[in-house]
């Protein structure tokens, strides 16, 4: 709709120094800083190692879903059924629990399902050729009304002991299991993102999928292998939560999907496809955590903080877009 | 030839649901007794008047996730304002829930024209926001039946001819959709920016003032919703019509909406939110439990995007059959 009709051309290249400077990251990065040392002025509870451990609970899980889902947005698509996979390999594992099933067993099984339901969104998406919205949408009701359907007002709760070290365990003083692996993972998809055939296979189709399939990037599969990750990052995210609560009631996780799409687009990454990076998705599961652990040290109720994240949503993609408007608007 | 494709679609869907209620009279004749008829369209009225919003939205390649909240919000602000002003006339009410719910929806029609932030982005986003707002004017706190005065309760329940208040604005909502949508150069403009944006611009339309507008239209049957939904219940609370938005787009893609925006009808959509309500309906007498409902309004969505699909599919390769013919 808007032509580029005024181009500015520079008399010289950025430097990668001049250009990391102006990057989204290091904005990011700053306004993490930032808050950091409001909220170590703000409540004197803050800056205690314990508490800080405690407070990346806020985003470990989320930020797992977050990397699989930056993929899946950098390709032009969207999978807005996370949460309710949560909730349906959350009930598969109680389930299994209940049956007296072993910790690996039901972590097989969580996983499993996380898969079957990935493959069923991207069936949908890539073999039918349905618009991913809808779909996800769809199976958002699908995934968490099975749920319901087998535990209505009941809640699944005898897990074993040895299966709390997902969600509850430490690997050294104050270090997390579940931060461990929130590391881990941001390694594993920033090295398949940045470094690999496929990271720029989701690239170029995100920017032009029609380009992409005619210089030989299977499209449809590299889609659906998408939306196998981004179920199996579900699950492993649903392990770590029902291990961390110790039992699974079907409106486990409701409305994660918000805020996992958010950490993604406050990371940078463009809702409409073509760029991103997973740098950016890690600084903004930090910026999110301290956010919300900053205000619920102040006493700020869930919902209200809600508001925060809606408008952090909002804000994240409205500011550059007005910054952009008024330049626009000086230039001429 | 695609009005047609139109028509039997909505047909298909009209046996479907006349097929689904001989199902279930075969078993509980009472069902379709015509007093329970009224009161499963009585039921369905909310739906059909935000599936009617929401039709306006996705028609032009939008999506409104926020109408739920919109309910919520402009529901507790008429409470809120019926508990302090128990004697404001029901007008009155009718015309502040109208006035919110549509600058509601303005704010999601502005970040969208304005800015072009993805629909999609700025619902999710209004829709946490308008839920915390409710939060934030309510303190948490529940207004229950006897707080609300005998006025405000008794709107949505008055009767005229056998049809209760709730049900005839239901119908004159479908009416006025019917002229905006058929008769009028909006209603055209919506068909013409979710069918191609690029030629709509060519032809004079505004695209991004067709959203805003549709935006607009959809707030303002959500804010009408919340007055009438808050009154009907009795009830406001934070949670009310919490996941409705979903039940509401259902609605418009079992009706035949095109979430690519550009195709649909009234008459769709009005079948696909009597589908969903036949439905709905019904499993409380068949005996299952309501649990079940989540599960199959996400099964229907499913269906009914791939069915969507499917008869989109065999439309391209018709028009290129007969093509070859008259060549």
């Amino acid at each position: 709709m808007t032509d580029a009709t005024h181009h500015h051309v520079p008399d010289r290249l950025t430097t990668p120094l001049q250009r990391a400077l102006k990057s989204w990251e290091t904005l990011l990065l700053t306004v993490a800083v930032a808050i950091f040392i409001v909220n170590s002025f703000a409540s004197p509870y803050f800056l205690n190692a314990w508490n800080l451990s405690d407070a990346t609970f806020n985003f470990t899980e989320k930020a797992m879903i977050a990397f699989a889902m930056a993929l899946v947005i950098i390709s032009g698509e969207i999978d807005l059924s996370v949460a309710s996979i949560i909730a349906l390999t959350s009930t598969a594992m109680g389930a299994a629990a209940e049956v007296g099933v072993g910790t690996p067993g039901i972590v097989a099984i969580g996983l499993t399902v996380g898969l079957a339901c990935g493959a069923f969104n991207g069936a949908l998406v890539t073999g039918l050729g349905l618009p991913s919205i809808v779909v996800t949408i769809g199976t958002m009701s699908l995934f968490r009304g099975i749920s319901y359907i087998v535990l209505g007002d009941q809640a699944f709760m005898n897990y074993p002991d040895s299966f709390a070290w997902f969600g509850q365990g430490y690997v050294f003083w104050v270090i997390t299991v579940e931060f461990v692996f929130f590391l881990a993972f941001a390694a594993v998809y920033g090295v398949v993102l940045h470094k690999t055939n496929f990271g720029r296979g989701v690239f170029s189709i995100g920017n032009n999928p029609v380009g992409a399939l005619f210089s030989g990037i299977r499209v449809k599969r590299v889609k659906f292998i998408l939306f196998l990750l981004t179920g199996l990052m579900a699950a492993f995210a649903s392990v770590c939560l029902t291990s961390r609560l110790g039992s699974t009631r079907p409106s486990i996780a409701f409305g994660m999907e918000l805020e996992v799409v958010t950490m993604v687009v406050l990371g940078g990454v463009n809702i409409l496809g073509g760029s991103g990076s997973i740098p950016g998705v890690v600084i903004a599961a930090f910026v999110m955590g301290l956010v919300t652990f900053g205000l619920g040290l102040l006493n700020v109720p869930g919902i209200v903080m809600s508001i925060f994240i809606g408008l952090l949503l909002i804000g994240v993609i409205a500011l550059p877009r007005l910054w952009f408007q008024i330049q626009v608007m000086r230039g001429k | 030839m695609i009005s047609n494709m139109i028509k039997s679609r909505e047909a298909i869907l009209l046996a479907a649901i006349l097929g689904l209620l001989a199902i279930i009279a075969s078993r509980f004749p009472a069902y379709v007794e015509p007093g329970n008829l009224i009161n499963v369209f009585n039921d369905t009225s909310t739906l059909i008047i935000l599936a009617m919003g929401q039709m306006c939205v996705i028609l032009t390649r939008c999506i409104d996730l926020s109408v739920a909240a919109n309910v919520a919000l402009t529901g507790m602000v008429v409470a809120t304002l019926n508990t302090l002003m128990p004697g404001m006339p029901v007008v009155a009410i009718l015309v502040i829930a109208l006035t919110l719910g549509a600058c509601l929806g303005a704010v999601n029609g502005l970040l969208v024209w304005k800015l072009q932030i993805p629909a999609i982005v700025v619902t999710l986003g209004t829709m946490t926001i308008f839920r915390g707002i409710v939060f934030l004017i309510s303190d948490g706190k529940w207004i229950n039946a006897h707080e609300m005065s005998a006025g405000f309760k008794a709107f949505p329940r008055m009767e005229i001819a056998g049809l209760p208040m709730l049900s005839w604005i239901a119908i004159l909502v479908v009416i006025c959709f019917v002229v905006i949508i058929n008769r009028t150069p909006l209603g055209r403009s919506f068909f013409a920016v979710g069918g191609n944006p690029h030629a709509a611009v060519y032809t004079g339309i505004d695209v991004g003032r067709t959203q805003f507008l549709a935006f607009t239209i959809s707030g303002m049957m959500a804010g009408l919703t919340g007055y009438l939904w808050v009154s009907r219940f009795a009830v406001a609370y934070v949670d009310i019509a919490g996941g409705f938005e979903l039940e509401v787009v259902a609605a418009c893609v079992i009706g035949g909406i095109s979430i690519a925006g550009g195709v649909g009808s009234v008459a769709g959509t009005l079948l696909g939110a009597l589908f969903l309500g036949v439905i709905k309906n019904a499993l409380p007498v068949i005996n299952i439990s309501p649990f079940w409902q989540l599960a199959i309004s996400g099964s229907a969505i499913i269906i009914a995007v791939a069915f969507n699909a499917q008869s989109s599919r065999t439309k391209g390769r018709v028009i290129l059959k007969s093509a070859e013919h008259t060549a």
